[in-house]
């Protein structure tokens, strides 16, 4: 019977215009455009500079920061007025004014000031590129400080020298960090709003009450219903990782295996709960609204843009109960960690939890009778 | 008149019966606004943080009891050997380690120079990147408390100041964004699909046999969305005044007559799919890959514009949400007036002009 009903489910999707292209090419597409857009390297930042002191040394400072690779000066400005008005309109993302006398003041007295405007509307982009000039800045000051030592008078004042290292990503490239992640939207887009729109779409269509009037038990005509997202969900998987090590040159550090396991286990959670909005839903922009609702929190809650750290407490609690949120940690974890089945117990469970109780929800919530 | 506000009460009848879709509607733009103002943020706090100290002198006890005490970081466990970072960072049980040399302060006093190492989880590049330069900012403090007893020369010290929003509230950012989303599902995606779905179940051809002229039919089916996007539009502004702090620093006017702009050009855009798709699987598929996923990645919403390769800085040109974000944004974070967004104006409304025409000439030829 099952045999007959998945022959069914494949000829349905195989036969509409839209969906096996949709299946083939939307995760080609989506795999290589949305990494270079979603990028938030923060790298030539547009600065305007405006230099009052026109000294040796704080021409060195500028060089310094042209150098450094972050910064792009795309503008010099006479006053810091003019320089607010250019984030203004756009045309520099940081502002930075070297006052007058700051050679003198530097050398005379030890101390110097430089002031950093930052335009944060967009709150991490504004942060990050004024923690990145102010370490610039401090960094200079070390620079003098030595020369200044090595000229032989230094005071002895004991040095701590901090060492930075970045572990797993040591070039700090954000799509090593974006691809994995975008495969896990992917997967959960089209194993979740396909089935979510299956049922519904038979109740529209009419053809559920042929359904309904057969002797095939709810159990089987679920799992009919689950098996094709199954397998759907594996060739999805498998473009991704294709398109993964031929367009970004990205390869897990952990096996293909440990993830095949876990999205094995992902499909049957998401699509069981795509199942179960289509068998509440009565029409199918209901049922599209439904899951549209759902898989937007999920992302937004599941640490995909920003850490699950940062959330507030309340938050953090409810991610607890996003099964996204289970997926792209293991995902990032073995691509970039290379973490074993073993390190990812926890996610696992996790997932095994969902998978069983989406689709237990589904089976009960199917009726036959109307 | 008479028979067109019979119509739109039908419509008005249509929404209000489907409670579900009509809730997620209304609730979509609350729940994302309040995860996106509270939960969206890339703040730093209570930070994993693994701690090597091999020497446990008076120098790295204060390191660490300053690491602990502030709110960036939560010290989760001292380990005994370097060997153990990588496990600890492949369970994800820390995000960062820090790691003295041995005799640190020993030989930090003898030889001037004490060696810390700071080993990061950049498998999230950005969050390595602000918690190394948090926790280089609390060794600063502690380097500091050394040099108190010398005159330390040649300090430079700068003078931060972020513009327009202090305290780097992800909420300045997404406000806008929601906004753009939010119109161009209700106005675009909903509009197309009510009218596919006539067609597709065949009530279209019982109104258009109807003595009202088809085109006041199809404005008709729009009125109730338009309505609906006034109270979501209505809904995003009050939550951000009231509940985000996110003030209205230009005028408000302003706002509202490039947010009526923007929803006419979505209006507009969903005229046009209903007129070019007869399935509503396809209308969705439209709507959702052509207008919904560029509006939330190529508008700006979620990432900058500026970071992504020219052509996709191209394609965003044609996305009328793209300058529906700027010009909310210059309105009501950069407090700008009328002459801070007349580009904006001028574009948007070309292209209700466009998409009204392209679409009323494929609308009669469906007609005949």
């Amino acid at each position: 019977m099952l045999k007959y009903l998945i022959e069914k489910e494949f000829k349905q999707i195989l036969r509409n215009p839209i969906l096996p292209r949709l299946i083939l090419v939307f995760p080609l597409m989506a795999l290589l455009i949305l990494p270079l857009a979603a990028n938030y390297e923060i790298k030539n930042i547009n600065l305007c500079v405006v230099d009052n002191d026109q000294s040796p040394y704080s021409r060195k400072l500028v060089e310094k920061i042209r150098s450094s690779g972050y910064f792009v000066i795309t503008k010099t400005a006479k006053t810091y007025d003019k320089g607010l008005e250019a984030i203004e309109y756009d045309d520099a993302d940081v502002v930075t004014e070297i006052p007058k006398n700051f050679e003198k003041e530097l050398i005379r007295e030890g101390k110097g000031k430089v002031l950093i405007s930052a335009n944060a509307v967009n709150g991490m982009k504004g942060g990050l590129s004024s923690s990145y000039l102010s370490s610039i800045v401090t960094d200079f000051a070390g620079e003098v400080r030595s020369e200044w030592i090595e000229a032989g008078m230094g005071g002895g004042v004991p040095v701590i020298e901090v060492m930075p290292l970045n572990r797993f990503n040591q070039n700090l490239d954000y799509h090593s960090y974006m691809v994995p992640a975008i495969m896990v939207m992917l997967l959960t887009m089209i194993c979740g709003f396909l089935p979510a729109l299956n049922i519904v779409g038979e109740k529209e269509a009419g053809t559920i009450e042929q359904i309904n009037v057969t002797p095939i038990r709810k159990f089987t005509f679920i799992i009919s219903k689950l098996i094709p997202y199954w397998i759907i969900g594996i060739i999805v998987l498998t473009i991704g990782f294709g398109v993964a090590a031929v367009g970004y040159n990205l390869l897990p550090a952990g096996s293909f295996g440990t993830i095949y396991v876990f999205a094995a286990v992902y499909v049957l959670a998401v699509s069981g709960f795509g199942l179960l909005v289509s068998n509440y839903s009565e029409t199918l922009q209901q049922a599209l609204f439904v899951i549209f609702f759902f898989v937007i929190i999920f992302i937004l809650i599941s640490g995909l843009y920003t850490p699950i750290k940062s959330m507030p407490e309340w938050a953090q609690t409810l991610t607890v109960i996003n099964p996204l949120r289970y997926f792209i940690e293991m995902m990032r974890s073995v691509y970039l960690k290379g973490s074993g089945l073993f390190d990812l117990q926890k996610q696992m469970i996790a997932l095994l939890i969902f998978a069983g109780l989406f689709n237990v929800l589904a089976v009960v919530s199917y009726r036959k009778r109307q | 008149m008479k028979q067109f506000l019979a119509f739109v009460r039908k419509e008005i009848y249509h929404i209000m019966r489907d409670v579900r879709t009509i809730m997620i509607l209304l609730g979509i733009p609350v729940i994302q606004i309040i995860l996106f103002g509270f939960a969206i943020s890339t703040e730093v706090r209570n930070a994993e943080i693994a701690i090597y100290d091999p020497s446990n002198d008076a120098a790295t006890r204060r390191i660490a009891e300053q690491i602990e005490t502030s709110s960036y970081f939560n010290i989760v466990k001292y380990i005994s050997s370097p060997k153990e970072i990588d496990q600890l960072f492949k369970k994800g049980e820390v995000s960062i380690v820090l790691v003295f040399a041995d005799r640190f302060r020993e030989k930090m006093l003898h030889t001037g120079k004490g060696e810390i190492q700071i080993i990061a989880d950049a498998s999230d590049p950005n969050n390595a990147t602000s918690l190394t330069n948090y926790l280089r900012g609390i060794i600063g403090v502690y380097q500091q408390e050394l040099m108190k007893e010398q005159k330390v020369p040649y300090q430079i010290t700068s003078e931060v100041k972020l513009l327009y929003n202090p305290q780097m509230k992800g909420a300045y950012n997404f406000v806008p964004g929601v906004l753009g989303m939010i119109l161009m599902l209700i106005c675009a995606m909903m509009t197309s699909i009510a009218i596919v779905r006539e067609k597709e179940m065949g009530t279209m051809e019982v109104l258009l046999v109807s003595p009202m002229k088809p085109l006041l039919i199809i404005i008709a089916k729009a009125v109730p969305y338009f309505l609906l996007s006034c109270i979501n539009l209505t809904t995003v502004l009050l939550l951000s005044v009231f509940v985000l702090d996110v003030p209205v620093a230009g005028s408000l006017f302003w706002l509202i007559t490039v947010s009526l702009v923007f929803i006419f050009v979505s209006l507009s855009l969903g005229l046009l799919v209903s007129t070019i798709t007869e399935s509503q699987m396809i209308a969705m598929l439209i709507s959702g890959m052509v207008f919904m996923l560029p509006v939330v990645l190529l508008s700006g919403m979620m990432f900058p514009v500026e970071n992504m390769p020219d052509f996709l800085q191209w394609i965003s040109l044609a996305i009328p949400a793209r300058w529906y974000i700027a010009a909310v944004k210059d309105i009501m974070i950069k407090g700008l007036g009328f002459e801070g967004i007349v580009k904006e104006l001028v574009i948007l409304s070309g292209m209700i002009v466009f998409l009204l025409a392209v679409s009323l000439k494929k609308f009669k030829s469906r007609l005949e």
